[in-house]
């Protein structure tokens, strides 16, 4: 991105100047200068494209992991009033609904663990269903679907995956309302049979990490976690279903826009107000998805137990918290010094509420929301905590971002040889996928320590702790 | 027919290109599905029938191409070869592959086509249609 067409406001946060007669709200974008030059154009043209967008309120935000995405930039950041013709848009969440990462902290140090990692990555390997093509063990009949779509992680532990303590560290302690089964298409839900508690492709994993840094101690204490302590973050969606109703809804608000005279500049932005039928039918659709993530997630967590039980049997993985970082959420949010509820869409960004706040779990209400930072699998993930200098709606990065596209990768490496080299740094990778794995190529994407420190620097959340891999599970 | 690839940053850009629209859409679903498996070992043992409405040739290439990977993902199969025809607004199409199993390759589940870079438009004597598809 060329920071010529960029005003700084200070070191971490730029604007880019209205020119005149331009209605679009304020566009306001995170980072360093370094990692704003690394940006694709598109950037700047997708959040502008999302300023223009009705009943925006502030401005349209990306975050310093930001990159060109479809629609809404990944690391893109937009919140609406439904009571000023505000919008939901189905690019703004995109297709993985609920996406996001369940970060469990076990009670196992590392160097103990480390002699049995080798049968620990072929255990998990074979017990979380992973991949392209790959189904899970878990069949339910249309009735139990529509459960899972009211319920969330709820359901799930009511089925016995998992203990009802996982889910006050759940986002909305694991199910959110507003769900309707019934705006959920039959194709979303017949691509979600079998796929319930599978991993998914791409950039998804299950990775076990060992604490390798601490930051802040005193957050550290209460997100209990320690130094060489062993943690696992697992990071999937809504599976099928959540494609599905991407893709359902996409053309449906795409027609919406074009009928309710909305202009898009970018068909992917495909949307409508929150309060007309088919915004309505979205959002319905999309809390559905929200809760057949969590349940997901939930599954996956008991499934990583018994794995883990098999090899260590002294181990007890608790969850430290469950956030996604593609959803649209109703929230309430102080601006222009008056409290307003906005519908705030993150896609590839986290959400990261502050110290205080009344929708923490009482063991981190003094500190600040966890929040997690997946890294590439070579590299390194941080976990972080909400900061009450955070200004972006409470929002923050979600990951490194990629550096490279797909294809560029796929140039650059191979499969077998990355797997084989990160093995002799102690990285223990299992796929199917030798495509998947180059794709996935640590040196694909951005420096996430960068991304971690501006992250900081720029006040959106504050580094707790830096995790290093030691196994991963790559779908 | 052809099939290809452009840049994007974080998924995948897919060209098809033919000498009628349907060709650019058949050889669109061929750049999709190679994404997944290498296609060329997928063998057209069971075809599944589908048809749509849709009077937009853009959106119609992203219903296409979304339909066609829901219907593998529903029945758990791959597809390899495609046809599909055009009747005013009305499609009919038929894709042919076989059910996932060990020998196949594993390559990225694609999530969906996207309306991000959509066209579909003559160039020349072909016909291109191009889309983003979420990986």
């Amino acid at each position: 991105m060329n920071l010529q067409q960029l005003q700084q406001l200070h070191t971490y946060l730029w604007t880019l100047p209205q020119a005149s007669g331009d209605k679009r709200a304020q566009v306001l974008l995170y980072g360093s200068a370094p990692l704003l030059e690394s940006m694709d154009d598109k950037v700047l043209e997708q959040i502008a494209h999302v300023a223009a967008l009705p009943g925006l309120v502030g401005a349209a935000i990306t975050m310093p992991d930001a990159h060109w995405g479809y629609g809404f930039p990944i690391g893109g950041v937009a919140a609406f009033d439904a009571e000023q013709g505000g919008i939901i848009s189905a690019g703004g969440v995109g297709f993985d609904i609920s996406c996001g990462i369940r970060c469990l902290r076990s009670n196992l140090d590392a160097r103990d663990a480390a002699p049995y990692f080798n049968q620990l990555a072929d255990r998990l390997f074979a017990t979380i269903p992973a991949g392209v093509g790959e189904e899970g063990q878990i069949n339910l009949n249309p009735k139990q679907l529509d459960q899972v779509l009211l319920g969330g992680a709820q359901w799930a532990v009511k089925q016995g995956y998992g203990d009802l303590a996982d889910l006050d560290y759940v986002e909305e302690n694991g199910c959110v309302s507003g769900a309707v089964p019934g705006n959920v298409s039959e194709l979303a839900k017949k691509r979600q049979r079998g796929e319930m508690g599978t991993l998914g492709s791409g950039n998804h994993y299950l990775e076990v990490q060992v604490v390798e840094r601490i930051y802040d101690n005193v957050t550290a204490q209460a997100f209990g976690l320690r130094e060489g302590q062993l943690v696992i973050s697992i990071h999937c969606g809504s599976r099928g279903l959540g494609h599905q109703i991407g893709t359902d809804y996409l053309i449906m608000l795409a027609k919406a826009a074009s009928r309710l005279g909305i202009h898009l500049p970018d068909r992917e932005l495909a949307c409508a107000p929150i309060k007309s039928p088919e915004g309505q039918q979205y959002l319905g659709a999309m809390n559905a998805a929200i809760n057949c993530a969590l349940a997901n997630r939930q599954i996956l967590t008991h499934l990583t137990r018994g794995t883990f039980a098999e090899i260590y049997p002294q181990a007890s993985l608790e969850t430290l918290f469950d956030i996604s970082h593609n959803t649209c959420k109703e929230e309430q949010h102080e601006v222009d010094g008056k409290t307003r509820w906005l519908h705030v869409h993150r896609k590839g960004a986290t959400r990261a509420f502050a110290p205080g706040h009344p929708r923490l779990p009482t063991r981190y209400r003094d500190v600040g929301q966890p929040v997690i930072i997946g890294g590439s699998m070579g590299t390194g993930s941080y976990i972080l905590a909400g900061t009450s200098t955070n200004q972006a709606f409470a929002s923050c990065s979600h990951g490194a971002g990629r550096a490279m596209s797909r294809n560029q990768a796929l140039k650059h490496w191979d499969g077998r040889t990355l797997i084989n080299d990160l093995e002799r740094q102690g990285i223990l990778i299992r796929t199917r996928s030798m495509r998947g794995a180059a794709e996935e190529a640590p040196g694909a994407y951005k420096d996430v320590d960068q991304v971690a420190e501006v992250t900081e620097q720029a006040g959106l959340a504050r580094r707790v702790a830096f995790l290093r891999p030691k196994v991963c599970i790559k779908g | 027919m052809s099939s290809s690839y452009f840049e994007h940053d974080a998924d995948i850009g897919i060209i098809g290109c033919g000498l009628t629209i349907e060709q650019s859409f058949e050889a669109a679903a061929h750049a999709v599905f190679a994404i997944i498996t290498n296609i060329e070992a997928i063998r057209p043992q069971t075809a599944v029938a589908l048809e749509f409405e849709e009077a937009d040739l853009e959106l119609a290439l992203v219903v296409w191409l979304n339909l066609i990977l829901g219907k593998a993902r529903e029945l758990g199969m791959v597809f390899s070869h495609f046809h599909i025809q055009r009747q005013n607004d009305h499609w009919h199409a038929k894709a042919a592959g076989e059910k996932w199993h060990d020998g196949l390759e594993r390559g990225v589940e694609v999530k969906g086509a996207t309306l991000t870079m959509l066209a579909v438009k003559p160039i020349g004597p072909v016909w291109e249609s191009r889309c983003v598809v979420d990986v």
